[in-house]
C-alpha cells in the first residue's frame, strides 16, 4: 500500500501543486496573485509531463556517445511549447491587469466589483 | 505557373492556418500607412482563407479525406493535418463567418473600437481565426491544444477590447477560466499519451480500445471532457460567456459566438467520437447520462435567463448557452439522427448567431439601442436590420421551414429513436422559450410605437457595409433552411461516419 | 383513392401568396390593392372549383413530392375533406374582401395595406393546410397560419390588441410546438411515415401499443389548440380585439376550421376511425367536446359584447365538429364535415353583421341592439337566419350537420351525446333569440330617436360593400339546406364512404 502511494509520488506532487494553484485562483482577491495561481496550476501539469518522460536508467535526451538509454524526449518538447503558451497567457493577463488598474484604480477583486456595482 | 498552382494546391491545408497567422503578424508591425489599412489587409487575408477553404472542401468532396504531412514527416511521428468532409465543412464555416465578420468590422468596428486599437484588434481576430482553423484541421491532439491556446489567447484580448471598462474584467475572467480549461485538456492529453504512446488522433483511435478500461484512459477522458465543457460554455461551466459576449465589441461577439464555441464543440465531438470510439462513450463511462442532463439543463436555463435579460447582447449571449445545450445534447444522445441534428444546428447557430450579434451592433450604431426596450418601432426605423434579425430569430426558434427547424427536428427524432423520451419535452419546451425571448424583441419592434422621433428611417446611421454581411448571413441561413436536403444528407453522412457506421 | 398528378393545389396556394405580395407592393394605392386582392381571390376560387369534378369522381389531385429532408416530403394533395375546407375558405375570401374594402374605409383603419397583404398570406397558408398530403406539410402550414394572422389580430397595435395577440400566439404556437411537434416526431419514429392515409398510418401497430398510441393521439389533440376544445379555448375570445373582418374570416373560418380540420385529419388519416374505435380513444375526446359545447354556450349567454358572444358560440360549435369526429362512425364524421361548412357560412354572416353594425352604427354591445333591426333590416335579417342556423333549426344549413352528428350518436349507441346536442340547441336559442327579438321588436333607445326614424344606415356604396356580402352568405346558408348534394357527397367521401 505504502509502496503504491510512495511509488507514485510524482502524482502527489503534481496534484498538490495543482490544488495550491487552484486555491490561489479561487481564494485570492488580488488579480496578480490569481495569475500566479494560474502559473502554479499550469506548472504542475508541466511537471507531470516531465515526470512521465523519465525512463529508468535513462539520461537526459541529449545526444551523447556514452549514453545507453535516453529519457523520452517528446514530452520535453511538448512542454517547451506549453511553457511558451503559459508565458503568453501570463503576458496577456498582466497586460489586462494594468489596464484594469488604470480603469478601476485597483487590482483587488472586491474593489473592482464594488466599483462596477456603483456604476450600474 | 502550373507548378506554382500544383504546389499551392498541395499545401492548402497548411496555408489555411498560415495565411491568417502571417497577416496577423504583418498588420501591427508594418509601417503606419499599411497599418491604417489594416482592415483591408485583414479582409484580404480572410478572403484568401475563404478561397482556400472552398478549394479544400471541393477537393475533399471530390476525392475524399485529405491528409497533409507537416514537414514531410509521416504520421504518427510527424504532425498530420487531416481533413474529412466534416472538417472541410467546419473550415468553410469558420472561414465564411470570419470573412463576413471582417467585412462587418471593417465598416463597423470604428464605432466600438478606438482607432489606435484597430490594428491590434484586426491582428487578434486573424490570430483567432487562424487558431480555430488549426483546431479543426489538425490530426494531432497536442497540436490541437496549441491551437486552442492560440485561439483562446486571441479571444481574451478581443473580449477585453470592448468599449466599456467592464470588458476588461470580462476578458480577465474569461482568461482565468479558459486557462484552467486548457490546462485540463493538456492534462488529459498527457494521460492519453502516457497510456498509448501516441499523439496522432487516427493512431489513438486504433490503440486506445485495448486499454479502454484502464484508469489512465478514464482519467484522460474526464479531464478532456471537463476542459472542453468549459471551452464550449456548457452549463454550469458557462459563467464566462455572458459577460464576455456582452462586453465584447459586436463584431467580436459575432465572430466568437459563431465560430469559437462551435469549434470547441467540434473538438469535443472529435474527442468523443474520433479519438475514442462511440462504444467507449456508450459502454465504459457514464459520461453520456451526465452530458444529457447538463445539456438539457443548459437549454432550459439559458433560455430562461435570456427571457430575463434587458440588454440585447446579454440576451443573445444566454441564448448561446441554450443553443449550445442543443448541440451538445444531440451529440450526447449519439444516435444517427440526433448527431445529424447536432451538426446541422452547429451550422445554423453559427450563421444565425453571427447575424444576430451583427444586428445588435447595427442597432447600437444606428439608434444607440442597447436595451430590448429601446427597440420599440425599430421595424420601421431600420427595416433591413430587423428583417435580418427576425429571419435569424425564426431559425433559432425552429419555426419551419428554417434550418433551425430541421436541426431540432433531427435532434428530437434522434432522442425518440434512442428512447430518451424525457428530453423531448426539453427540446420542444426550449424552442418555445426561445420563441418567447425573441418575441420580446420582435413584437415591440414591429408593433410598438417608436419613442419620439417618429417614422424616420435611421438605417443610414449604420455603415452600409456593415449591413451587408448581416443580410448575407440571414439570407444564407434561410436558403439553407429552404434547401435543407443537401446539408441534411451531408450531415447524416458525417454523423454516420462519426458513429462508425 | 386514385391519385393523379396535378399542380393545381400548388397554384391554389400560390394564387393568394402572389396576391399578398402584390398587395404589399401596391403601397398607398387602395384601388390597386383591392383589385389585386379580388383578382387573387377569384383566381384561387376558380382554381379550386376546377378541381371539384375530379375530386367528386373519386380522384385526388396531387403535386409531385418535394423531398426537403431524407424521407420527409412536402406534398400537396386535394382530396374530399380538403376540398370542403378549401372551397369554403376561398369562396368566403372573395366576399370578405369586398366587405373589408367597405369596412376599413368606413372605420378608417390604419395600415390597410398590411391588413390586406396578411389576409392573403393567411388564405395561402389555409389552402396549403387544406391540401396537405402529409403531417409535415400540415404542420408547416398550420404554423404559417398562426404567424400570418398575428399581425391581423394585433392590427390596432393598442395595448389591448397586443395583449390579445400575445395570448393568441402563446396558445397556438405554444401548444403546436410542444405537443403537436412531439406527436409528429413520435409518429414518424413509430410509423416510419408522415403521409396522410385513409385508415391511418399505424396499421402495423396494433392495440398492443396502446400507451404509445394514446400518448400520440392526445398530444395531437392538445397540439391543435385552433380547434378550441376546452381548456385550450381562451385564445379565441382574446383574438376578438382584431378588426371584425379578421374575426369573421379567420376566427369563424380559416383559423378555427384549420384546427378542426386537422383533428379530422388526425382521426381519419393518421389513426383511422377503426383503430381509434378499437383503442377506445374516441370516448374521452367526445366527453371533452361535449363539455365544451355546453360550457361555452353557457359562457356565451353571459357576454354582453356581441363579438365575444359570437366567439364563445364559435367555441361551442367547433366542438360539435370534434364530437362528430370523436364518435368515430361514418355518419357522425360526415355530419362533422358538413357542419364545418355550414358553421363557416353561418358564423361568418354573424360576424360580418356584427361588423356592419359597428361600422355603420357604432354599437358593439348586445344591450345596445334594441330596434336595430328596423334601421338595418337586411343586416339583421341575415343575422337572424344564421343565428337560427346555429341552433340547428330547419330549413337551414346548421340542421344538416347536426342531423348527421345526431344520427351518428344514435348509430354509435351513445344517445347521451344526442342529449348534449339537444341541450346545446336550446342554449343556442337562449343566447341568439333575445338578440333577434330585441332587434326587431325592442324599444329603440330614446336618444337620437328622431334621427333614427329617418336614417338609413344601409345605404351608400360603402354600406352596400358590406351588406351585400353578408346577405349572400346568409343566402348560401339557406341554399345549403335545399341543395346539400355536393357538400354531403364530399363529406361522405371524406368520412370513408365510397363515391356516389
Amino acid at each position: 500500500m505504502i509502496e503504491t502511494i510512495a511509488g507514485k509520488y510524482n502524482y502527489w506532487i503534481y496534484i498538490s501543486l495543482m490544488m495550491i494553484g487552484f486555491y490561489a485562483i479561487i481564494a485570492k482577491g488580488n488579480l496578480v496573485k490569481k495569475i500566479i495561481g494560474v502559473n502554479i496550476f499550469q506548472t504542475a501539469v508541466f511537471l507531470f509531463y516531465i515526470s512521465i518522460s523519465k525512463v529508468r536508467g535513462g539520461t537526459a535526451p541529449i545526444l551523447w556517445d556514452k549514453a545507453v538509454l535516453y529519457d523520452n524526449p517528446l514530452p520535453h518538447v511538448l512542454i517547451l511549447t506549453a511553457i511558451v503558451v503559459s508565458v503568453s497567457t501570463t503576458a496577456v493577463a498582466l497586460a489586462m491587469i494594468t489596464r484594469i488598474y488604470k480603469e478601476y484604480g485597483s487590482i483587488e477583486e472586491d474593489k473592482i466589483l464594488k466599483s462596477r456595482r456603483e456604476n450600474l | 505557373m502550373t507548378d506554382f498552382l500544383a504546389a499551392l494546391r498541395e499545401h492548402i491545408p497548411a496555408l489555411l492556418v498560415i495565411v491568417p497567422l502571417l497577416a496577423a503578424v504583418i498588420i501591427p508591425f508594418s509601417p503606419a500607412p499599411l497599418r491604417r489599412r489594416g482592415a483591408a489587409v485583414s479582409l484580404l487575408a480572410n478572403a484568401a482563407a475563404l478561397a482556400l477553404a472552398s478549394a479544400l472542401a471541393w477537393e475533399v468532396f471530390r476525392l475524399g479525406r485529405v491528409s497533409y504531412r507537416f514537414g514531410g514527416w509521416a504520421p504518427p511521428w510527424g504532425i498530420e493535418y487531416a481533413v474529412d468532409p466534416l472538417a472541410a465543412v467546419m473550415l468553410l464555416l469558420v472561414a465564411f463567418v470570419a470573412f463576413a465578420a471582417s467585412v462587418y468590422s471593417g465598416a463597423a468596428a470604428s464605432g466600438e473600437i478606438t482607432a489606435e486599437k484597430l490594428p491590434y484588434y484586426q491582428s487578434a481576430s486573424l490570430l483567432f481565426v487562424s487558431g480555430l482553423s488549426g483546431m479543426v484541421i489538425t490530426g494531432d491532439i497536442f497540436n490541437l491544444y496549441v491551437f486552442i491556446e492560440i485561439a483562446s489567447l486571441a479571444g481574451y484580448a478581443l473580449v477585453a477590447s470592448g468599449r466599456r471598462r467592464d470588458a476588461l474584467v470580462a476578458g480577465f475572467n474569461y482568461l482565468i477560466l479558459g486557462t484552467i480549461a486548457a490546462t485540463f485538456i493538456l492534462l488529459g492529453i498527457g494521460y492519453l499519451y502516457m497510456a498509448s504512446g501516441t499523439l496522432n488522433i487516427a493512431d489513438l483511435r486504433e490503440r486506445l480500445p485495448h486499454i479502454y478500461h484502464t484508469k489512465t484512459v478514464l482519467t484522460a477522458f474526464a479531464f478532456l471532457i471537463v476542459g472542453f465543457s468549459i471551452k464550449t460554455a456548457l452549463f454550469p461551466l458557462h459563467i464566462w460567456l455572458p459577460d464576455a459576449y456582452t462586453y465584447a465589441p459586436s463584431p467580436v461577439s459575432a465572430l466568437m459566438a459563431a465560430t469559437g464555441t462551435k469549434v470547441g464543440i467540434y473538438a469535443m465531438i472529435r474527442v468523443i467520437f474520433t479519438v475514442f470510439k462511440p462504444e467507449f462513450n456508450a459502454s465504459v463511462v457514464p459520461m453520456k447520462a451526465i452530458l444529457i442532463v447538463l445539456s438539457s439543463a443548459a437549454i432550459i436555463y439559458g433560455a430562461a435567463m435570456a427571457i430575463a435579460q434587458k440588454d440585447i447582447k446579454r440576451m443573445l449571449a444566454y441564448s448561446s448557452v441554450s443553443q449550445i445545450g442543443y448541440i451538445i445534447l444531440g451529440a450526447a444522445v449519439a444516435s444517427q439522427h440526433s448527431l445529424t441534428g447536432s451538426l446541422l444546428h452547429m451550422i445554423n447557430h453559427a450563421l444565425m448567431k453571427a447575424c444576430l450579434f451583427m444586428c445588435a451592433g447595427l442597432m447600437l450604431m444606428s439608434t444607440g439601442a442597447e436595451k430590448v426596450a429601446d427597440l420599440r418601432g425599430a421595424g420601421r426605423r431600420m427595416p433591413l436590420t430587423m428583417a435580418a434579425f427576425t429571419a435569424a430569430a425564426l431559425s433559432m426558434t425552429g419555426i419551419p421551414p428554417t434550418l433551425g427547424f430541421v436541426s431540432k427536428w433531427h435532434i428530437g427524432l434522434g432522442a425518440v429513436e434512442a428512447g430518451y423520451w424525457a428530453v423531448v419535452p426539453v427540446i420542444l419546451g426550449g424552442s418555445l422559450l426561445t420563441g418567447i425571448y425573441f418575441w420580446r424583441v420582435i413584437e415591440p419592434a414591429y408593433f410598438g410605437a417608436p419613442p419620439q422621433s417618429g417614422h424616420k428611417n435611421a438605417e443610414g446611421g449604420a455603415p452600409r457595409w456593415a449591413l451587408a454581411p448581416a443580410l448575407a448571413l440571414a439570407a444564407l441561413g434561410t436558403l439553407l433552411g429552404l434547401a435543407a436536403h443537401t446539408p441534411a444528407v451531408g450531415a447524416a453522412r458525417a454523423a454516420a461516419e462519426l458513429l462508425g457506421r | 383513392m386514385n391519385e393523379i398528378l396535378s399542380f393545381k393545389p400548388l397554384f391554389a396556394v400560390l394564387a393568394s401568396l402572389a396576391a399578398g405580395l402584390l398587395v404589399s407592393l401596391s403601397g398607398r394605392r387602395p384601388l390597386l390593392r383591392e383589385s389585386f386582392t379580388l383578382a387573387g381571390a377569384a383566381a384561387k376560387f376558380a382554381i379550386i372549383i376546377s378541381m371539384l369534378p375530379a375530386v367528386l369522381s373519386g380522384v385526388s389531385l396531387a403535386t409531385p413530392a418535394l423531398e426537403i429532408l431524407p424521407g420527409l416530403e412536402l406534398k400537396l394533395k386535394a382530396d374530399a375533406l380538403g376540398m370542403v375546407f378549401a372551397v369554403m375558405a376561398s369562396f368566403l375570401w372573395i366576399l370578405t374582401s369586398i366587405y373589408s374594402a367597405g369596412y376599413v374605409r368606413k372605420v378608417g383603419e390604419e395600415r390597410q395595406t398590411r391588413f390586406f397583404a396578411f389576409f392573403a398570406f393567411t388564405l395561402s397558408a389555409a389552402a396549403g393546410l387544406a391540401f396537405s398530403a402529409n403531417l409535415l406539410t400540415a404542420f408547416l402550414f398550420y404554423e404559417l397560419i398562426t404567424l400570418a394572422t398575428f399581425p391581423l389580430v394585433a392590427h390596432k397595435q393598442t395595448k389591448e390588441a397586443i395583449e390579445g395577440g400575445r395570448i393568441y400566439l402563446s396558445y397556438l404556437l405554444g401548444t403546436s410546438v410542444t405537443f403537436m411537434l412531439a406527436a409528429i416526431l413520435i409518429t414518424y419514429d413509430a410509423a416510419g411515415t408522415l403521409d396522410f392515409m385513409p385508415g391511418g398510418v399505424f396499421g402495423a401497430l396494433g392495440p398492443g401499443h396502446k400507451a404509445l398510441l394514446g400518448t400520440v393521439f392526445f398530444l395531437f389533440i392538445a397540439g391543435t389548440a385552433k380547434a378550441a376544445v376546452m381548456p385550450l379555448h381562451s385564445w379565441l375570445p382574446a383574438a376578438m380585439v382584431a378588426p371584425t373582418p379578421v374575426s369573421a374570416l379567420l376566427h369563424a373560418v380559416a383559423v378555427v376550421k384549420a384546427g378542426v380540420f386537422l383533428v379530422l385529419k388526425v382521426v381519419l388519416h393518421v389513426f383511422g376511425a377503426g383503430t381509434l374505435a378499437a383503442l377506445g380513444f374516441g370516448e374521452p375526446l367526445a366527453w371533452a367536446a361535449s363539455f365544451t359545447i355546453i360550457a361555452a354556450s353557457v359562457m356565451a349567454l353571459r357576454q354582453d359584447n356581441l363579438k365575444l358572444r359570437l366567439a364563445y358560440s364559435t367555441v361551442s360549435q367547433l366542438s360539435y365538429i370534434v364530437l362528430g369526429a370523436a364518435l368515430l362512425v361514418p355518419s357522425a364524421v360526415k355530419g362533422a364535415v358538413a357542419h364545418m361548412a355550414a358553421h363557416g357560412f353561418a358564423k361568418i354572416t354573424l360576424f360580418l353583421a356584427a361588423g356592419a353594425i359597428y361600422a355603420l352604427e357604432h354599437r358593439t354591445k348586445v344591450s345596445e341592439l334594441s330596434g336595430i333591426g328596423r334601421r338595418m333590416p337586411l343586416t339583421m335579417a341575415a343575422f337572424s337566419v344564421c343565428a337560427l342556423s346555429m341552433t340547428g333549426a330547419p330549413p337551414l344549413a346548421g340542421f344538416i350537420g347536426k342531423w348527421h352528428i345526431g344520427l351518428g350518436a344514435v348509430e354509435a349507441g351513445r344517445p347521451f351525446f344526442l342529449a348534449v346536442l339537444g341541450a346545446s340547441a336550446l342554449l343556442n336559442a337562449a343566447y341568439f333569440v333575445p338578440i333577434i327579438r330585441e332587434a326587431f321588436w325592442g324599444q329603440a333607445p330614446a336618444e337620437g330617436h328622431e334621427k333614427a326614424a329617418h336614417a338609413r344606415p344601409e345605404s351608400g356604396t360603402l354600406a352596400m360593400l358590406m351588406v351585400v356580402p353578408l346577405t349572400m352568405t346568409a343566402a348560401v346558408t339557406i341554399a345549403l339546406f335545399f341543395f346539400p348534394g355536393t357538400l354531403l357527397d364530399l363529406a361522405g367521401m371524406a368520412a370513408g364512404g365510397s363515391a356516389p
